[in-house]
């Protein structure tokens, strides 16, 4: 399992870099021009049996990857000072460096001591300073922390690189298809299998506290909803209704699970008490009613239903009650997911030939197609609500991309799995 | 076997086409005929022997045919029971008028046969969302089974599945592998 990674911003600096688990590739296809100029210079290292993880490589291609920041070769750097007392500020002025980055892990009987410093370049001083303890196989979660605390620090926003992002990826041996659920890192790396089955595997949802997922399984030939917990594998089988047993959604308290069950007919919206176990009916249409997602104040529910003749996005409140159409613009409207603060949705937005993703503005209930692929599907708001991860395919080739909500930042993440998608970002 | 029976019918032709004597001529057909009626259940011979009957994208989509185990007429490729794929149009569940006669002929042998039951799998291509797939899906598959019921299927003898876009039948990116994907599959399940 050796792959080659490849970090590839445009027009800045491409760069090899081996490892050993690592499973996909990044692509940044389209940048911010306010990208901010920071330099991460390699860590100073401290120890008998060397570092596992390059702890200022992950926060480097964390930080370019976001797009916020511009990030600077290892090559053109002048020097690689690792303590305060080595930096020579003018050096990195004349770069045009507006942030520095410098650090040390020092093992230490097996245990890593990580330390960095984040400087404004322009003053002179310190923005931020940490020290921290990690074990060796925690140093690459330790990485992204770093990257976390320095994005917040410069942009305000909280960082996402310490998420997980979970998947379905297919793989086919002669008629035997085989169908995965995985979980890796928001960079790809640490890609785990938690479910795998040769009948189809589905629609994973995280529950809000992010120990949980809910998914639908064929396993038994037909579509059963389980909620699998992460740390303990352990799985348990929550809706087996004759017919459809499909897209599970959580509700923000996570002590409810919409979802869609035809045991009575068409396709309807229920509500599932994951406590008491009692099932509510929302919908009542004769129409196609599927893919429920909650308001993140769980007050309301959207979906997409077809009562109108085509799929198209409709809300209603959470309690029942009357259902309103949202989206007109376009013949397919289907598939929402709320922004984090709810201002906001995601869907599939289909013109006739094309199905890409769009972002309607909750307010003012204008559409704005922000992605350019032929079968774009299955968007999913990073918890701080910058970006939106989707699936996507290019000839055969399926992978998942992440795009601003502005459409302006795109980048490409192309994983071992020529199958992949459904991907759904952690809380 | 499917291929020496595929080689004995060629050299049939073959030979009537050289134009050959009366006599032998029809030594050759009796052969024929004989190795057709003892075969009946090798879906190759039965479709050469009916050349322009099948089309070749009729016989990949439906994988031959998957319900031969049940009885013969369900190879016979003269027999609407060999076609067990329906097709449908975009983002449509319903059914189009050159496969009314195939679910009529399926009604009929379910009734004639109490004891068969019939699996519908219901499948979309991968266009669009999936879990709206799944529930299209099923649109499809119950339209057929809703069909059958209307000609005298017994409840129990109808299950209905939909895969979605999850169990594509070809694996291709384009509108020709869209147009097969678009299918409900008739699985009978034997006794």
């Amino acid at each position: 399992m050796s792959f080659f990674r490849k970090i590839l911003l445009i027009g800045l600096v491409s760069f090899y870099v081996p490892s050993s688990y690592a499973e996909m590739t990044i692509e940044i296809t389209e940048g911010i021009e306010s990208a901010l100029p920071i330099s991460v210079v390699p860590f100073g290292m401290q120890g008998a049996s060397g570092v596992p993880v390059d702890v200022s490589f992950v926060v480097d291609a964390d930080l370019g990857r976001s797009g916020y920041f511009k990030t600077l070769d290892k090559q053109s750097m002048p020097a690689k000072p690792s303590t305060a007392e080595a930096v020579q500020f003018k050096d990195w002025q004349a770069l045009g460096q507006n942030y520095l980055v410098i650090g040390q892990v020092i093992e230490d009987h097996g245990q890593y001591n990580v330390q960095f410093q984040l400087f404004d370049v322009y003053k002179g001083e310190q923005l931020m300073g940490y020290r921290m303890t990690s074990s060796a196989a925690e140093l690459r979660r330790t990485a992204h922390h770093i990257s976390d605390l320095i994005f917040e620090k410069l942009t305000g926003k909280k960082g996402v690189f310490s998420g997980r992002i979970a998947y379905i990826t297919s793989s086919r041996q002669g008629k035997q298809s085989t169908s995965k659920l995985q979980v890796s890192d928001a960079d790809g790396f640490n890609a785990q299998t938690i479910a795998s089955s040769v009948e189809p595997l589905m629609s994973p949802a995280w529950s809000p506290d992010g120990r949980k997922i809910a998914y639908v399984s064929f396993e038994k030939k037909s579509a059963a909803i389980y909620i699998q917990t992460l740390a303990t594998g352990e799985r348990a089988r929550v809706a087996e209704f004759p017919g459809i047993n499909g897209a599970p959604s959580w509700s923000p308290d996570g002590a409810k699970l919409a979802l869609t069950l035809s045991k009575d007919g068409s396709p309807d919206i229920y509500i599932l008490n994951l406590v008491t176990r009692s099932l509510t009916k929302l919908t009542k249409s004769f129409a196609i009613d599927t893919e429920p997602t909650w308001s993140p104040d769980g007050s309301h529910i959207v979906f997409t239903s077809d009562r109108g003749g085509k799929p198209q996005l409709y809300i209603m409140s959470s309690q029942g009650g009357e259902e309103k159409r949202l989206t007109f613009s376009g013949n397919y409207n289907a598939r929402a997911s709320f922004s984090p603060d709810g201002k906001s949705i995601a869907m599939v937005h289909g013109n006739g030939s094309d199905y890409r993703i769009a972002v309607m503005d909750m307010a003012t209930k204008s559409v704005n197609v922000i992605t350019d692929g032929r079968s774009d599907e299955s968007p999913s708001f990073a918890p701080n609500g910058s970006m939106i991860l989707y699936a996507s395919r290019k000839g055969s080739a399926g992978y998942l991309s992440a795009v601003s909500l502005d459409g302006k930042m795109q980048q490409k993440l192309v994983f071992d799995s020529s199958e992949i998608r459904e991907p759904a970002w952690s809380p | 076997m499917k291929l020496n029976k595929t080689v004995l019918a060629l050299a049939i032709s073959a030979v009537i086409l050289s134009g050959c004597s009366e006599d032998e001529k029809d030594a050759s057909l009796t052969d024929g005929t004989q190795n057709t009626a003892s075969g009946i259940n090798d879906a190759s011979t039965s479709g050469l022997n009916n050349g322009s009957g099948l089309s070749g994208s009729e016989m990949n989509a439906s994988g031959m045919y998957p319900n031969a185990g049940i009885g013969p007429e369900f190879s016979d490729p003269n027999n609407p029971l060999s076609k067990s794929t329906i097709y449908f149009m975009l983002d449509s569940s319903q059914v189009q008028d050159d496969f009314v006669p195939v679910i009529a002929a399926h009604a009929q042998y379910l009734v004639a046969h109490p004891g068969q039951r019939v699996v519908m799998e219901g499948h979309g291509d991968e266009r669009g969302s999936r879990e709206y797939n799944i529930a299209l899906g099923e649109q499809r598959a119950k339209s057929i089974a809703s069909m059958m019921k209307v000609q005298g299927v017994a409840d129990g003898q109808l299950e209905v599945v939909s895969y979605g876009e999850e169990k594509p039948a070809s694996l291709g990116h384009d509108e020709a592998s869209w147009e097969l994907n678009r299918r409900v599959e008739l699985v009978y399940q034997g006794k």
